[in-house]
């Protein structure tokens, strides 16, 4: 194994799993400029090449889209949305991926300690070493992107090439794009590259252009610039995501409650025997 | 075996104690990472076959050239050095591996005689040889020294040259030249995708 540069920030199902924060390393991001996508796919094969996936079958449904979902063998999709905008065609175009959240709701929703991680770059990964194919991060993910395979009886999603991202390459995705609506660095140098494009934009035709870093799940690893940024949900993302209500329930409320009654009952147990002793037993005639 | 109730719960409580007192150690999750899988894959650039842009590519392949190792390619992306695509590729570029590694693909000159209806393999000896022959045949049969107007122009009109799309632009200046050498003025290159 080569990789063991990244340290976790994040643990699913654990109170460990904190990184030790002695080393100041910035969050990495992806940068999709929806204004200059043309659709070819070249993110989606390089993706399937990079990952080793098998190719997935494809079936028509009436639009170039390559799936109509994304798939536990398939994880990054280009989506083609048609759409009527003042009596004219647009042809909107989206990377439909995992958004590597800041606070990331399949992370959050994740009972098996450690099968989703997040590692000290932000990068949110699963691993499937102790992924136990429950189905639960999809419940707990606002863009629906985690994917069960029925062949490993794992999740599977973008891993934002944590593997080439850790020895300083970029995603394979962002490699192959043609045309350069795809870009990596830092958090902060993306937000900074999606401004500028923002105003250029605006400047350009498109009032209503805007950087799409939802802050209801903390900010996305993926800055996405769109050009009609009063309808996100044009592109197919949700105007204002954040974790589902009963996965916070379940995880911030019932589950301390749970894990307290466990471990009071535990602690009277013990307690009773060393204040009372034994149970004696009387022999009944 | 007798398992009373009390053992029973004397096991487990034994049991949940060991756990708590082990704990979930994550230190297992943390050495579980994705590995690099070209870190040591011998790297040589190449061009990409398909259109006439001629991408860089960087083939990815298994083993260090030892002599006790097969060599397979494991993995193509683009060439960050390539002045044309600087690490940029195509979906179909992108699927160049699969390419190299795909049973049916070409590995060898293949000629289909006068009067066949079958391809048959031959040597690159044997190919570039015919091909020479032929190149004199038609030369002969078919070269215009002088036009109608009794000028010299050295026509091979007989012949035409359709250039390939990973040929480098110096390739394509000593292909220009050899065929000018010929006399041949039927050029096409596939400059264009």
């Amino acid at each position: 194994m080569s990789v063991h540069s990244l340290e976790i920030r994040r643990s699913s199902a654990s109170l460990l799993g904190g990184a030790t924060g002695m080393r100041a390393l910035p969050d990495v991001a992806k940068y999709v400029d929806t204004s200059t996508c043309i659709g070819c796919k070249a993110c989606e094969v390089a993706c399937q090449e990079w990952n080793d996936l098998a190719p997935v079958a494809t079936h028509q449904v009436g639009t170039y889209q390559t799936l109509p979902t994304l798939d536990a063998g398939f994880w990054n999709l280009i989506r083609f949305d048609e759409r009527e905008v003042d009596g004219g065609l647009k042809w909107l175009m989206r990377k439909d991926q995992c958004m590597h959240c800041a606070e990331p709701g399949c992370l959050e929703a994740c009972p098996a300690p450690g099968a989703i991680v997040q590692y000290a770059n932000g990068i949110v990964d699963v691993n499937p070493d102790n992924c136990i194919g429950c189905g639960y991060c999809e419940t707990g993910c606002p863009f629906d992107v985690p994917r069960f395979s029925a062949k490993t009886g794992k999740m599977a999603k973008c891993t934002l090439c944590v593997d080439r991202v850790s020895v300083g390459l970029e995603p394979a995705c962002i490699k192959a794009c043609p045309t350069g609506c795809l870009h990596f660095g830092t958090k902060e140098d993306m937000v900074a590259l999606g401004s500028a494009r923002v105003a250029q934009l605006k400047a350009n035709g498109f009032p209503q252009a805007a950087l799409y870093d939802p802050q209801g799940v903390g900010g996305t690893g993926v800055v996405t610039v769109l050009g009609f940024g009063d309808h996100p949900e044009w592109y197919g993302l949700a105007a204002n995501p954040h974790v589902p209500l009963g996965v916070k329930l379940w995880k911030n409320i019932l589950r301390p409650i749970g894990l307290i009654a466990i471990f009071g009952a535990l602690i009277g147990t013990v307690g009773h025997y060393f204040t009372y002793g034994k149970k004696e037993y009387r022999e009944e005639a | 075996m007798g398992l009373t109730r009390r053992t029973f719960v004397k096991a487990g409580t034994a049991g949940v104690g060991g756990a708590v007192a082990l704990g979930f150690d994550l230190k297992e999750a943390r050495a579980e990472m994705r590995a690099f899988k070209i870190s040591r894959t011998t790297e040589t650039r190449s061009t990409c076959p398909y259109c006439a842009v001629s991408c860089g590519v960087i083939i990815h392949t298994l083993g260090d050239k030892a002599k006790n190792a097969t060599p397979s390619v494991v993995h193509v992306e683009g060439d960050p050095d390539h002045p044309i695509n600087r690490g940029t590729l195509c979906p179909k570029g992108s699927t160049l591996r699969d390419d190299i590694n795909n049973p049916n693909r070409l590995t060898s000159p293949k000629v289909r005689r006068p009067g066949s209806d079958k391809w048959e393999d031959i040597s690159w000896d044997a190919a570039i040889a015919g091909i020479a022959k032929h190149i004199k045949e038609t030369r002969d049969k078919c070269f215009v020294e002088k036009n109608a107007k009794g000028q010299v122009v050295n026509r091979n009109p007989g012949m035409a040259m359709i250039g390939g799309c990973t040929d480098t632009n110096e390739f394509n200046f000593l292909q220009w030249k050899f065929i000018t050498a010929l006399g041949v003025p039927y050029r096409d290159s596939q400059a264009r995708v």
